[in-house]
């Protein structure tokens, strides 16, 4: 029999442009010491430590895992790294999970980060191919051609982009740990901001961030702390290839399937009716229309619609992103994990000026690679 | 919390040399492009013709070799970014268009530069034509960038299905 498993405790840093005043291996204690003290356990309480980041290459550090076994207490434990690029974060909480559903361990720490002021990601996202020129520009340079795409398919009208901008901008006031605090954020300074990766602009982008998330993840008979857990409903990965002829881009058939799988579980329906808030990976405006047709929170070519109206706002019947997003954080590696976790703390009540009333359905999401990784969380304040 | 001090950060670049073997798929392929031939492999069970071919079908996970189909230097940009936004590595100056280049008779696109043309004019559907370099070698670099060939743009519900 499968255990019931749940988040007992979140830890997050302060998200930065550059976090100096810590090491990489700093920065990610900060995050475990955090959902350790949440969670209202020590290093003592844990059996195993399951850890993620994007590509070694981004910081240049190969196998980081090995370095930080010890700042994350793992000395002596079982100790597991995961990678599947920009998606890291969320199945690197999923691997913790299964390892607790499963029975073989009762509570495990799982920690994903990024120090990308010690990193080149641009760099490292515009490898050299041999025999190719190098044409495409980083991740933005990769996913505005399907930004493209969707907005024919769909014939979006061209300012919904700049309101996802906007409203993810406006959500991150809300939040401490988000890296993006930009008060005098408006629709004008959205507009008028270079087109770096048309039809991208700049401040339709993401930011490069320091930062890292943890979560103490327990079986039923090992929650501790004063809080509340959030019980995990329903949990699934997808995986496709990058290039097959017919491919859909916009609408990837792997996203549309780790999301059918994630509501079976959770048993969930209608999920813009059933899910109470959202936090979905958007590291470029034009996703969130994208994944609300994706994850069937809307009919394909209406995903826009939601935006235009307002609904994926925090005080919206389906908010989206209320934490400000990838948009106002993107610490890579830990941008899924963020996720998750900000789901969690919705379920919890410990959102602070961005908690939404009364939720106890959540969703965390998060893709990775060339839109070809997937991992998906029901999160729920009801026990399953 | 103690105080703690700021980390200097110091750049140490580091050089990785490597041996690259580009396989039997891909030589195909690149030896066609130093002839000026772009190479198309058809799959022989679902009968797409894959381009840059690595020798099997994806989809059917059955080898393409033999299945050798000589494609016409021009096709349809399905879809382009206008990058504006300098990088390490970039092999043209900014703002440029790339994009996918579905040739004609080919199921998968190429990635290409779109010249010839002002940037804020490209869009979805233009028909374009390679222009190769005077010497040209077994890289896809030989093709210098491709060009409007003036013919109408290809109707959308021709390329749809390639987005
Ligand atoms: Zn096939």
């Amino acid at each position: 029999m499968a255990e019931r498993v749940a988040i007992t405790g979140v830890g997050q840093t302060k998200y930065d442009t550059k976090r100096a005043d810590v090491s990489i291996a700093g920065l990610c204690r900060e995050a475990a010491v955090r959902a350790l003290e949440d969670a209202s356990v020590t290093w003592n309480d844990i059996d195993a430590v399951v850890i993620g980041k994007a590509p070694d290459m981004f910081e240049g550090v190969v196998m980081p895992e090995l370095y930080l076994a010890d700042a994350m207490g793992a000395t002596g434990k079982p100790m597991m790294r995961v990678h599947t690029a920009g998606s890291v974060g969320g199945s690197t909480a999923l691997v913790a999970a299964g390892l607790v559903k499963a029975g073989i361990h009762k509570r495990v720490l799982t920690m994903a980060f990024e120090k990308q002021s010690e990193s080149d990601a641009m760099w490292a996202l515009a490898m050299r191919i041999p025999f190719q020129p190098a044409l495409v520009a980083g991740a933005g340079g990769y996913f505005a051609p399907h930004i493209r795409a969707y907005i024919r398919r769909s014939n979006a009208p061209d300012h919904i982009g700049i309101l996802v901008a906007v409203k993810d901008r406006q959500n991150a006031l809300k939040n401490p740990y988000a890296h993006l605090h930009l008060e005098d954020i408006s629709y004008e300074k959205v507009a008028e901001s270079m087109m770096i990766w048309d039809p991208l602009r700049y401040l339709e982008s993401c930011p490069s961030s320091d930062g890292a998330c943890a979560m103490v993840v327990a079986a039923e008979d090992s929650v501790s702390g004063d809080r509340a857990p959030a019980w995990f409903a329903g949990t699934a990965m997808r995986s496709e290839a990058t290039q097959f002829a017919g491919r859909d881009q916009v609408n990837p058939q792997a996203g549309k399937d780790c999301a059918k799988e994630v509501y079976r579980q959770a048993g969930i329906s209608d999920p813009r009716r059933e899910i109470d808030a959202a936090e979905i990976y958007v590291p470029f405006s034009w996703y969130e229309p994208m994944w609300m047709e994706n994850l069937f929170f809307a009919p394909e070519g209406e995903g826009w619609k939601m935006t235009d109206s307002g609904a994926t706002a925090i005080d919206g019947d389906m908010p989206i992103n209320p934490s400000g997003g990838v948009l106002s954080s993107n610490p890579i590696g830990a941008s899924g994990m963020i996720r998750y976790a900000e789901a969690a703390m919705q379920i919890r009540g410990q959102a602070g000026e961005h908690q939404i009333d009364g939720v106890r359905t959540a969703m965390g999401h998060a893709y990775g690679g060339g839109a070809q990784f997937y991992s998906m969380c029901i999160l729920t304040k009801d026990k399953p | 919390m103690p105080e703690r001090g700021e980390g200097t950060i110091v750049e140490r670049p580091l050089r990785l040399d490597y041996d690259y073997t580009a396989g039997l798929a891909q030589s195909r392929f690149l030896k066609g492009i130093a002839q000026k031939k772009i190479l198309g492999e058809r799959c022989p069970k679902c009968g797409k013709v894959y381009v840059g071919s690595r020798g099997s079908c994806p989809t059917d996970g059955v080898a393409t070799d033999g299945g050798e189909v000589d494609l016409p230097h021009k096709g349809t940009l399905t879809t382009f970014c206008v990058v504006n936004v300098p990088f390490a590595g970039q092999s043209v100056e900014c703002p440029y268009a790339s994009g996918y280049i579905l040739l004609d008779g080919a199921d998968i696109p190429l990635m290409g530069l779109i010249q010839e043309i002002p940037h804020d004019q490209v869009r979805m559907g233009l028909r374009v034509e390679a222009v190769w370099e005077d010497e040209v070698g077994p890289t896809l670099q030989s093709i210098k960038y491709w060009k409007p060939t003036g013919e109408p743009d290809a109707d959308y519900e021709t390329y749809k299905m390639h987005l």
